[in-house]
């Protein structure tokens, strides 16, 4: 069974991003990128199908600008096969990307594609489920446990009560979430190696996509700053700040 | 300009996100639909026959929706979207599963986690963790929208009358299946709609220790959550869990105990209206986005604050 695993080149979730000054954009210049740490859980789960014997092959695809090449060689350093990039100039939308995705699913034909949940970037958690739905596949989003069982899947979710359990007939999509696994550290042998592993560039025209942007950005802006709290000298006093000028208890 | 809003519900009940999404519903402006899918669910669409405001429910009563599959759900809406300019769901994990299905089917980008509305386009969303607020406008004809329920005060629950209307339509797309699920069951408020939520980090060492909490939130009719640390080490449940990528809470207090205040869990809970920070730690970030910051061991500050409210 082969399994494909989208992957974002992201910022470093480690960075706080903040607007340019004039408000037209995030300020990323000089930034440190990594991959998106959700991406990183399903590069993981993926590997350990593969050992566990699952899973044939692992493919790895990106969606993004050439740079986004460094990301794919860090799936291959965590234990994928291949890679696939698929060049796109800019910062495509969840809908566009989940198209691209659709074309690269129709030429390798995976019985499992893994996604992280959501990019920590636009935060939108859109794009497992839209492939899903271009594809024809169900989906167990937000997965803490996956079972593969013959040509079914069942996947523990995480939802707002509690955990729920779904079946999935094969192909099916996964997005993970944090509790899935713990992801491993590519060691440099495994790093070296990564870099002789095949990478195939493609591109919208020969994946048969048209992509066109849905969403403009029009500015943006710093959050509302908090004003400045005080500290308190022990529990006496927070409870009479509390009680008296907060007024939230009583 | 016709808006459908998107119930949440567990078949009996209607839950509160679903008057914070018709909020934003109404600053979009327009006429107002609600649809519920479900099994059972004539209880819920009464509910939502009695938010005012509400031009009509439409059921979906069906075997097939029972669990809210996502590939089913999301089948029916945009079918019942074709009449509609807008659809409209609250960010819980069930708006989020289905709703980009949604968008997908129509063709259309989905503008998830809107926590204002510029104009019928252009809305406003945290990305970065919060860190930056966008400004995006849609160009898409037909728009799919998940909504901040933080952001958005909620309609009220009775005082309207609309007609409930069935839908007859039953999407099976025979892709999934519910097998089970283990629901927390607690007298405590829902985590998002509690007034007072108390969370816990990794400073509270241990799973047991999280009953330091209970007795204060016994006392403030709180609710109980945690850091992703906190979930992570096994202390407590995944659904306890505030931050990016857990819930967003907005409180009218919200004390954080042992936490140290990482960007991702300021994420969720840096918009509550008074903050209260116990950690032993001077320097945590989380004093940083405290009203009130005490610090202290918290085995010694729980006790004390316990008995002093």
């Amino acid at each position: 069974m082969k399994a494909l695993v989208a992957v974002k080149r992201v910022v470093d979730y480690n960075v706080k991003v903040r607007a340019k000054a004039d408000g037209s954009d995030v300020e990323l210049n000089n930034v440190k990128m990594a991959i998106n740490p959700f991406c990183e859980i399903a590069v993981e789960e993926a590997v350990r199908l593969k050992e566990a014997g699952t899973v044939s092959e692992v493919v790895v695809v990106s969606v993004g600008e050439k740079s986004s090449q460094e990301q794919i060689r860090t799936a291959l350093a965590l234990g994928a096969d291949r890679g696939i990039h698929v060049e796109v100039e800019g910062r495509p939308e969840p809908l566009e990307i989940a198209k691209l995705l659709k074309g690269v699913v129709d030429k390798e034909q995976p019985q499992l594609v893994i996604l992280g949940k959501q990019s920590i970037d636009g935060d939108n958690n859109q794009t497992g489920q839209m492939l899903g739905a271009l594809a024809n596949m169900g989906q167990g989003t937000f997965a803490s446990e996956i079972k593969i069982d013959g040509d079914s899947l069942e996947v523990i979710r995480e939802v707002d009560g509690g955990l729920q359990t779904l079946k999935l007939s094969l192909p099916a999509i996964v997005t993970t979430d944090l509790r899935l696994n713990e992801p491993r550290y590519a060691s440099l042998p495994n790093i070296m190696k990564a870099k002789k592993k095949p990478l195939d560039v493609t591109n919208p025209e020969e994946l048969g996509v048209s992509v066109t942007s849905h969403i403009t950005q029009l500015g943006v802006a710093p959050p509302p700053e908090r004003a400045a709290g005080i500290k308190v000298e022990d529990v006496a006093q927070l409870v009479d700040k509390l009680k008296n000028e907060a007024k939230v208890i009583s | 300009m016709k808006t459908l809003v998107i119930a949440e519900h567990d078949n009996n009940t209607l839950k509160p996100a679903t008057h914070n999404a018709v909020a934003a519903a109404q600053a979009i402006g327009g006429d107002i639909d609600i649809l519920v899918a479900g099994a059972d669910c004539g209880a819920v669409a009464e509910a939502a026959a009695a938010i005012p405001g509400v031009g009509k429910v439409l059921s979906a009563d069906n075997a097939v929706y029972a669990n809210q599959l996502a590939e089913n759900v999301a089948l029916l809406i945009a079918d019942v979207a074709a009449a509609y300019d807008n659809v409209v769901a609250p960010a819980t994990t069930g708006g989020k599963n289905t709703m980009p299905r949604v968008a997908a089917l129509m063709d259309v980008a989905q503008i998830s986690d809107i926590i204002a509305v510029d104009s019928p386009d252009t809305f406003k969303r945290p990305i970065y963790a919060g860190n930056v607020i966008a400004t995006v406008q849609s160009s898409d004809v037909k728009k799919v929208i998940t909504v901040r329920t933080t952001a958005f005060d909620g309609v009220p629950e009775e005082g309207g009358s609309a007609t409930v209307e069935a839908v007859a339509a039953a999407h099976d797309a025979g892709l999934s299946s519910f097998v089970g699920e283990e629901v927390a069951v607690s007298d405590r408020p829902e985590l998002t709609a509690a007034s007072v939520v108390i969370s816990g980090g990794r400073g509270m060492q241990n799973g047991d220790n999280f009953q330091l909490l209970e007795g204060i939130a016994d006392k403030l009719g709180a609710e109980i959550g945690a850091s992703r640390a906190a979930v992570d080490a096994g202390f407590v449940p995944n659904d306890y869990q505030v931050g990016q990528t857990g819930k967003i809470v907005a409180p009218d207090l919200y004390i954080a105990v042992g936490i140290s205040g990482a960007i991702q869990h300021l994420a969720g809970m840096k918009d509550s209206k008074v903050i209260v920070a116990i950690n032993k730690d001077e320097d945590a970030p989380i004093f940083q986005v405290a009203d009130y910051g005490l610090v202290a061991d918290l085995f010694q500050a729980l006790p004390e604050l316990e008995s002093a409210i």
